[in-house]
Order: C-alpha cells, then structure tokens, then sequence
C-alpha cells in the first residue's frame, strides 16, 4: 500500500507543508539563542497572517505582503521585548499574554478580509531546472517563500557560526552578566533577536495566509506557533536540525493524510503525538550528554537580566 | 439561600417581561444565538449568523438578536447560556453539538425561555432540537462526483468519525456508484473541524492518490483552493456558497442555509404557538440548499443531478434506499426500504463497496 | 535618561499600588479601542468591570466569578511554588487534562456505583494524574538534565491527543449515539461535582482552591520547606549550604503543582465541564501561569488574580452581550490588562530614577 504514495510528490508537499512553522521556528531560535523565551510565536504568526494577507490584498504584491507580515510580526514583538528587557517582566507570562492579544487583535483587523481572495504568489522559474527528473518536481517547483525559507536558515547558521555578532549573541544567551560585564549590550542584542524572531513569526504566518490556505480565517494558525516551539527545542538550538524537525513535523502530518488517502489504516490520533514524544525523547539524549548540551542549550534560556551597576 | 432566591427572584422577573414581550409592540421579541466558532469562520457559525442576519431582515423592529462567539463546549457554554437567558432572551439557539447537556440545564432553570438545540437528541417541554440533512445534499454532490471523475476516484475529508459525517459519505458513494460502477471512494480524517492548513493537505494528499473529485466535510475553503491548484480536479463548496472557487474547482456546493428555520421558529415564537419539535429539515425544507451548478459540468449531468435533488425535496425519492448492504456484505435495506432515522441518527457503518475503516 | 535600581526589597505601596494602577491604564487604553470599534468606552468598561460584581444579575455572577477562578488558583498556586524555587513547570495544562481523565476513567469505570467512596477516589485518582504527569519532567530533569519547561510544555500536546483519543474510544459515552464523549458527571451522582451551597457557585474545587491558598501561605511563612523553597529561589548556593536537595526540591514543586492541576481538572471535569471532550481544556493550565505571575508568586496575590481574570471573562461576555462587542475585542483587551499588570510590577521591584550625565 505505501507503494502507492509517490514519494517525489510527499517531499514536495512536505517542503510546503512545513514553511510556516520552519520560519517561526528559526526566529524563534535566534531569539532563544540570545537567553529570551518567547511563547508568544502564535500570537506574533497570527498576527503576520493578518498583516501580511491586508498588505498583499491592498497594494496587490505578495512581496509586499510578506515584507508587511514581517514588519508587523516585529512590531508585535517589541511589546514583549519593551515589558522583557526594559521592564523585567517574566518572559513566561508576558509570552503567554502576547498570544493572548495577537489571536484577538488579528480577529479585530481581520473582519473586512474574510471570503476574500488574495493575489496569487506565483512559482520560482527554474526554467529548464524544473524538468529535471526527481529533482525538479521535488525541489524546483516551489513558490519563492520556500527558498527564502532555507535561505534564512543557511543565514542564521552562518551568523551563528562565523561572524562576531552570532558569536556575541550567543555568549549573551549563554551568560548575560559575564557578556555585560565584557561590556556588550545585552539589552539592545536581545531586543534585536526577538524583533528578528517576531519577523520571522510574521512571515511563517503570512505564508499561511497567502500561499499555503490561502485565504484569511480567524484563528488560522491553529496552533501552528506551539509546534514551531517544539521544533527549536527538538533541533536542540542548531538551525539545519530546524529544517530537519520542521520537515518532520509538517512531514508526520503531511504523511497520516497521505497514508489515509492510500487507504492505509493507521491509528491517526496516536501517530500525531509521535513528534512531541520523538521531540522528548531527543531532549533526553542531549541533556544526557552533557558536554554537548552545554554547547547548546542557552544557558540564560528564560531568565531576567537586569544589570545592577 | 438568600441568593437562590435573589436569583429565583430575577427569574421571576424575566418571566414577566418575557410573557409580556409579544403582546406589546415596543417590547421586542428577543432572540439570542450561541456559536461555537467566530463568525468570521465563514464556515458553521458564520452560516448561522447569515441566518440571525435573516432574521433581523424579516422581522425588523419586533425582534432583537444577541450573539456569543466562540464560546468554548462545557462548563463555559452554561454561564454563556445563562447570562444571555438572564438579559432577557426569550428565544435561544445554541448551534453546536456540545451545547446538548449545557441547554438542557439553563432550560431546567428558565422554563419560559424557549430554547433550540442544534444537531443534538435531547428534548424537553422548552428545549426543540434542529438538524438538517446534509446527506440529501451529499447524494447530489455525489452523483455529479460519479459522472465527473476520470479516474474514477472520489476523495472525501472527514472532520470526525461521528453519524452526520458517516452519513455523507455513505450517502456521496451510494450515489457515485449508482452512475459510475467503478468508482473508488478514498476518506481522510482531519480530526479537527476547522484547520485551514490540515485541510489544505489532506487535499492535496488526496490529489496527489490520483482523486480528482474532492469532497470536504469540514468547515474551511481550503480544499478548494487546494483542488484550483491542479487542473482538472474539481470541490464542492461546503457549509457556505463558496463562489469565490467557481465555476472550477467549485462546480456546485452545499449550503447549510439556517434562515427558513430560524425565520418559522421565530414567527412561532412571536404568534405564541412555539412548541417544542424535533426537525430534522432537507433539501424539501430549504435548510440544505444545493448551489448553482457551474457550466463545468456537462449540461444532462447538471439535469440529472437537479433531477435528483427535486425528487429528494418532493419526499419522492429517499437517499437510503434500499437494496443496500452494509460494508461486510450484511444485509441493511431491503428492495424499496427506506431508512429510518433513527439508524441514520446513530449510523456508524459504511455500505457496502467502501475500503476502509471507520477509525474507533 | 531613566535607570532601574532594584529596591533591596518590594516596595508595599507599590505592591499594592500597580495592580491598581494597571487596572487604570488598561481601562483608558481599552476605552480607546472600544471607542475607536464605535462602542461607549465608559458603557463597555462598566460592563467588564462592574456589572458582573455588582450590576442586576450580580447573583449569578458574583458566584459564576467563583467557578471560573476557582481552577485558576487552585493551578496557580501549585504552579507559584515551583516558580519560586525557580523550577518552571509550563505544562499545567497536560497536568489538568490527566488529572481529568484519570479521575473520570476512575469514576467511569465504577459505572453506575452509588457508593460514597467513590468521589474521594475519583479525588485521589485525579491528583494521581496530574502529579504522574508532573513527575515525567522531573525525573527527566533529575536523571539527565532535561529541562522541565520545555518537556512540560510538550506532554500538554501528548496529553491533548490522549484526550482525544479517550473521548472517541475508551471513555466514549455508549449512550451517545456515536457522538464523542464520556457519560455526564451530572447524571452520575456519586461521581457528580455539584454546587454544596446552592447558588454560591461554591464546589469542591472552590474549596480545594481556597483551602490551597491558605496551605501555601501556612507553608511558604511558616514551615521549613517554605523556607527552603524561598531560598532555593533566591540563592541556590545558600540553599545547598543550608542542607536543602535541589532533588527533593525539584520533584516537590512538580509533584505539588502537578497534583493541584490535576485536583483542578477532576473537579472541572466532574463539576461544571460534566464530560470528557475533545475541546475540555480551554486554557486554564496556560492562564494559570500568568495568574501567578499577576499574583506575584503571593498566595493572597493569586487569589485576587484569579478572581480578576475571571471577571475579565465573565465581563467580557456580559459586553458581547448588550453591546455587540466582537469576543476578538475582549480577547485583546484581555491581553492589554496583563501587558500592563506586567508591565507595571517593575515598579514594585525596582525604583525609577533620573539618571544624570556622569554615570558610572
């Protein structure tokens, strides 16, 4: 029976898939990297979907579109970041109130744009490229987003890994008095990375809207930002595991249905805890080994920084 | 104790009002909805406000409507319910399934409130409930599915495996066959009613098995957007009219239209001869409305289909009749029978000719 | 240029002062957006605020306030231990979803028992849950490492789709013509979780909700442990000098706050939810947290968040109600209130002061 499920065309739709919460999940990675907890990626997603599908619906450009979703994600983001970093609010609550408000607030812009529908995004042009057997219906047939994707995640690893600055953010998430006390900014750092994770919020959640549904409904992340939580604990903070996780936790879904279009019986409902308990299980593994977690894992992951001199 | 009576009190007072609200003019009748999704989902709860909508329209100023969004099932839904019986409503419609054991309780504490329980089976002296056949719909959907599918292969998403869905699906195949023999029906379970994206890929999954007709069963456009992708696969708009999609994908829909029930309800309610019934209305009663069927589909199959549905209105003709089998060969419906509503109220099996399980 | 300087301890007036401040603030701002919506900004923020405490059917909802924030607390006081000893459990939500269905399952298997024993085991059964669910974090955090935030908040989603799950299969209501969902705790009534004063909206989970806050301001000024998860918080060092196990600790604060959601699910569940569903959590483990952050970790503090979180809902409802306002409106109002309560508490922690050019 899995004989029947095309394999090149579950990529491709996996690879679709799993944009959105691939996004937020990468900005929400550099914003943990940097020591900040933001459980509001929902929220900021929601809110880029709103944004990003006005945008796109009034001036008519999807590019538009996204460029507006992203700025609105960090707009959003700068609530939390003003209560977290100036006023030393608890990242776990303030997290939580900024879901809260994005799905409410998104309702409220979003009355006039229900039923309506948005400017197509059209296809990368690949030209010949895209008739290459396997390759090209698989991975050369996407919507530009798609690449962006990867490309903002090949970003992010190199930043990370190369440049001063990714080495500074991360000694800021690592430790943020011994990183004050080398005199870097911890604040202004920090408050970069969230606006850079909200950003990236927006823009997962304007895929939503303008490529993958597209069309804009109330609540239409339907938990999407949650997963996209997971994913960074499940890549255990390094940005190729990111796509590895988010394409297998849009892959897990994109699988169950596929399975169930072929008629393969499978007990739906446990399969879909499957990532969560994998996603577990691998946060033992690394925790369990400790020198590897240490490189890792943000060691101010969620604290408040506050500098007393 | 105080308090019980404080609140018996200010029933007692509401009663009056409420007794006295049709006899004057000025006192409008006012009728309150509960929904369990936003209004803005342009699905369930938005074809319910588009009936509360119709209802302002036909009766002007000798109604008033209130409405609760997104009030979640449970404990909420009886504070919800509640409160709207305590600022006067003397008219509700609670217009989701999990409102059942929440409207029987407010009804017990407000005997002259009248109240109207969607798709539920509990009934008291205040409490109607109200349904609507979708099936009959499904039975069209599926015989333009039959004649439509090149390949011979239909694809259904499921929100969840409860009657009303079971329904649908038996009743699109029974009718596909009925003009296409070879033809294949593939179910997906979202498990969700309400998932844009979800919906999106099971869609495409289904497309991707070679479906090329899509049938969805929970409350979204998605699907459709899904199918516009890919030429030559054709929907059905569900819930609402869906006619941003036409004339392909969408070449016809199923529309819950709420409007002619609410309006006879509420008339009842004003003349003072409401009762408390069980309707469970069709394509006969309007409340499920087949969609204008688009030029893509070839013109005796656009008169067959509307054939159909007026022999479903006219009561001439029952979707579930029998010869039909149950999916292991057992015999359901004998030659000529019909079946009772009772076993499509509860209706957990496929007919026969189906792959697959119902999940438990 | 303005500079936080940490007070050496909370300031009481400001402690008490920001929350009225907040409150304040969220009223112009919210004013502002219920204006700029076309709706009365005073008529609206009456309607929240005082309506529900002291406007006409204040007695039904002064103990409806009762019902909803009873969880709240009982969720959040758990939660405030563990967070003082800077132990963060974020999943109180998988918690209280456990603690449900392990106490449902145990009443439902009894089916139909009227014996007086079973409630109190069904009571017992369900902190069981929570704090089974609870422990899973813990132990992982004590035998490797694991960071109990975040496996925590992962076991809410597992808990979910086993919720699910239950709902369609094992727990599924044979009664219920194939709808999902257990039996009715309200017609069960050894299992059933009603009001023990009538019209009080007083339950046993509202009991258990106060007799917490009263235990944990006991514990926290009075008993050692109190004093050991204090200082556990403040300084760890300290605290391994003084001879506390950040082990014990760890599986203490866990186990406590799992055990109390999971009381708050079993009371839900058996009270004024009535069945397992599918949709039975609403939010209560992830609202929970920020009433304790609201309650600033103080158990009187969380009582007076709890109470005020609810009547953000129950006014909110009331607003939708007579004023039309879309529920999106209340939502976001919601989310500006904790804004400021959050933002505001600086001011209790921390003085502002102007600081001049020549800085250290």
């Amino acid at each position: 029976m899995m004989g029947s499920i095309d394999p090149i065309l579950l990529i491709a739709s996996l690879m679709v898939a799993s944009t959105p919460i691939l996004l937020a999940a990468i900005g929400e990675l550099v914003t943990e990297k940097a020591g900040v907890l933001n459980l509001g990626v929902e929220g900021m997603m929601i809110v880029g979907a709103i944004a990003g599908f006005a945008m796109a619906v009034e001036t008519g450009s999807p590019l538009m579109g996204f460029l507006g979703a992203a700025l609105a994600g960090a707009a959003l983001s700068l609530i939390f970041a003003f209560l977290t970093q100036v006023l030393l609010s608890n990242q776990v609550a303030t997290g939580l109130a900024l879901t809260l408000f994005g799905i409410g607030f998104s309702a409220l812009i979003g009355q006039g744009y229900t039923g309506v529908r948005p400017p197509p995004t059209p296809k990368m042009d690949f030209g010949p490229l895209s008739d290459i057997p396997v390759i090209g219906p698989m991975l050369l047939r996407h919507d530009p987003m798609v690449y962006v994707s990867i490309l903002i995640i090949a970003a992010v690893w190199a930043f990370l890994k190369f440049t001063r600055a990714g080495l500074v953010l991360r000694a800021v998430g690592e430790s943020h008095d011994a990183a004050h006390a080398l005199g870097y900014k911890v604040v202004r750092l920090r408050v970069l990375a969230i606006a850079f994770g909200g950003a990236c919020a927006g823009l997962g959640g304007a895929y939503l809207s303008l490529v993958r549904v597209p069309q804009w409904t109330e609540g239409m992340t339907a938990g999407a930002g949650w997963i996209a939580l997971a994913i960074v604990v499940f890549a255990s903070w390094r940005p190729w595991r990111v796509l590895a996780g988010a394409y297998l936790f849009g892959g897990v879904t994109v699988l169950q249905l596929n399975l169930q279009a072929a008629g393969v019986a499978i007990p739906v409902q446990y399969l879909s805890m499957a990532p969560y308990l994998i996603t577990i299980l691998v946060l033992v593994l690394i925790s369990a080994d400790r020198r590897r977690a240490a490189q890792n894992a943000p060691a101010s992951l969620g604290r408040v920084f506050h500098a007393s001199s | 104790m105080q308090r019980r009576t404080l609140l018996k009190s200010s029933a007692a007072a509401l009663v009056a009002v409420s007794l006295a609200g049709p006899a004057l003019a000025q006192d409008p009748l006012k009728v309150g909805f509960i929904y369990v999704g936003p209004i803005g989902d342009l699905g369930w709860s938005y074809q319910h406000d588009q009936g509360r909508l119709a209802i302002e329209e036909e009766f002007g100023d000798k109604i008033e409507t209130v409405y609760l969004e997104s009030v979640p099932e449970g404990a909420d839904a009886e504070r919800a319910l509640t409160q709207m019986a305590m600022q006067g409503a003397d008219l509700i419609f609670t217009t989701s399934f999990g409102y059942m054991d929440p409207t029987i309780n407010v009804a017990a504490k407000f005997p002259d409130v009248k109240f109207e329980h969607a798709t539920g089976y509990k009934r008291a002296d205040n409490v109607a409930t109200y349904n609507a056949r979708f099936y009959e719909g499904r039975a069209v959907m599926g015989t333009i599915a039959g004649h439509m599918t090149k390949s011979n292969k239909i694809g259904y998403i499921g929100s969840f495996p409860i009657p009303e869905v079971i329904q649908g699906i038996n009743a699109t195949f029974i009718h596909a066959q009925k003009v296409n023999p070879d033809v294949e029906i593939s179910v997906v379970w979202a498990y969700t009613w309400f998932d844009p994206a979800k919906e999106a890929d099971a869609a495409k999954a289904l497309i991707e098995q070679g479906v090329d007709v899509i049938l969805a069963h929970t409350d979204s456009t998605a699907p459709l957007a899904e199918a516009a992708k890919t030429e030559g696969v054709i929907g059905f708009g569900q819930a609402s009219d869906m006619l941003d999609f036409a004339p392909s994908p969408r070449v016809s829909s199923i529309i819950d239209d709420w409007s002619p029930y609410y309006i006879k309800r509420v008339q009842e309610a004003l003349d003072g001869t409401w009762t408390s019934t069980d309707t469970w209305g069709g394509i006969g009663e309007g409340e499920v409305v087949i969609g204008e069927i688009t030029d893509a589909v070839p013109a005796e199959v656009k008169a067959e289909a509307e054939a159909l549905a007026a022999a479903i209105g006219d009561k001439s003709y029952h979707p579930f009749t029998g010869p039909l089998n149950k999916q292991d060969g057992s015999a359901w419906l004998a030659e000529g029978e019909v079946a009772d509503d009772g076993t499509l109220a509860g209706m957990n099996f496929y007919v026969e000719g189906i792959k697959g399980d119902i999940p438990q | 240029m303005l500079k936080l300087e940490r007070r050496p301890a909370p300031s009481r007036l400001w402690t008490a002062a920001t929350p009225v401040l907040a409150v304040i603030a969220t009223m112009i701002a919210g004013g502002l957006l219920f204006a700029a919506l076309g709706k009365d900004p005073v008529e609206a923020i009456r309607t929240i605020f005082w309506d529900p405490l002291f406007g006409e059917f204040a007695s039904y909802s002064r103990p409806q306030l009762l019902v909803k924030a009873g969880p709240l607390i009982l969720i959040a006081i758990g939660l405030s231990l563990g967070f003082k000893a800077q132990v963060w459990n974020i999943g109180a939500e998988g918690q209280y979803m456990m603690g449900a269905l392990f106490g449902a399952a145990t009443g439902l298997a009894f089916y139909p028992t009227d014996s007086v024993l079973l409630f109190p085991a069904m009571v017992v059964m369900g902190a069981f849950g929570g704090f089974l669910w609870a422990m899973i974090p813990a132990v992982l955090k004590l035998r490797f490492g694991t960071s109990e935030i975040l496996v925590s908040l992962m076991l809410v989603y597992v808990a979910q789709h086993i919720m699910s799950a239950a709902s369609f299969g094992m727990l599924k209501n044979p009664e219920g013509m194939g709808f999902p969902g257990s039996r009715n705790f309200q017609h069960y009534p050894a299992a059933f979780n009603g009001e023990l004063i009538a019209g009080t909206g007083m339950h046993w989970g509202g009991v258990a909700a106060l007799g917490a806050v009263v235990a944990a301001y006991v514990l926290l000024s009075r008993h050692i442990l109190g004093f050991h998860i204090r200082v556990a918080g403040e300084a760890p060092r300290a605290a391994r000098f003084a001879g506390v196990s950040p082990a014990l600790l760890t599986s203490v604060c866990l186990g406590t706050s799992g055990a109390l959601a999971g009381l708050a699910g079993l009371f839900e569940v058996t009270g004024p939810a009535g069945q397992i569903t599918t949709d039975f959590a609403s939010g209560y483990g992830f609202t929970a947290i920020i009433v304790a952050f609201l309650g600033r970790l103080h158990p009187v503090g969380i009582l007076l968040a709890g109470l005020l979180m609810a009547l953000t809902y129950i006014g909110g409802e009331l607003a939708q109600l007579t004023l039309n306002l879309p529920s999106a409106a209340v939502q976001a109002f919601q989310g500006m209130l904790l804004f400021f309560l959050l933002a505001f508490d600086v001011l209790a922690n921390f003085r502002i002061r102007l600081a001049g050019r020549a800085r250290a």
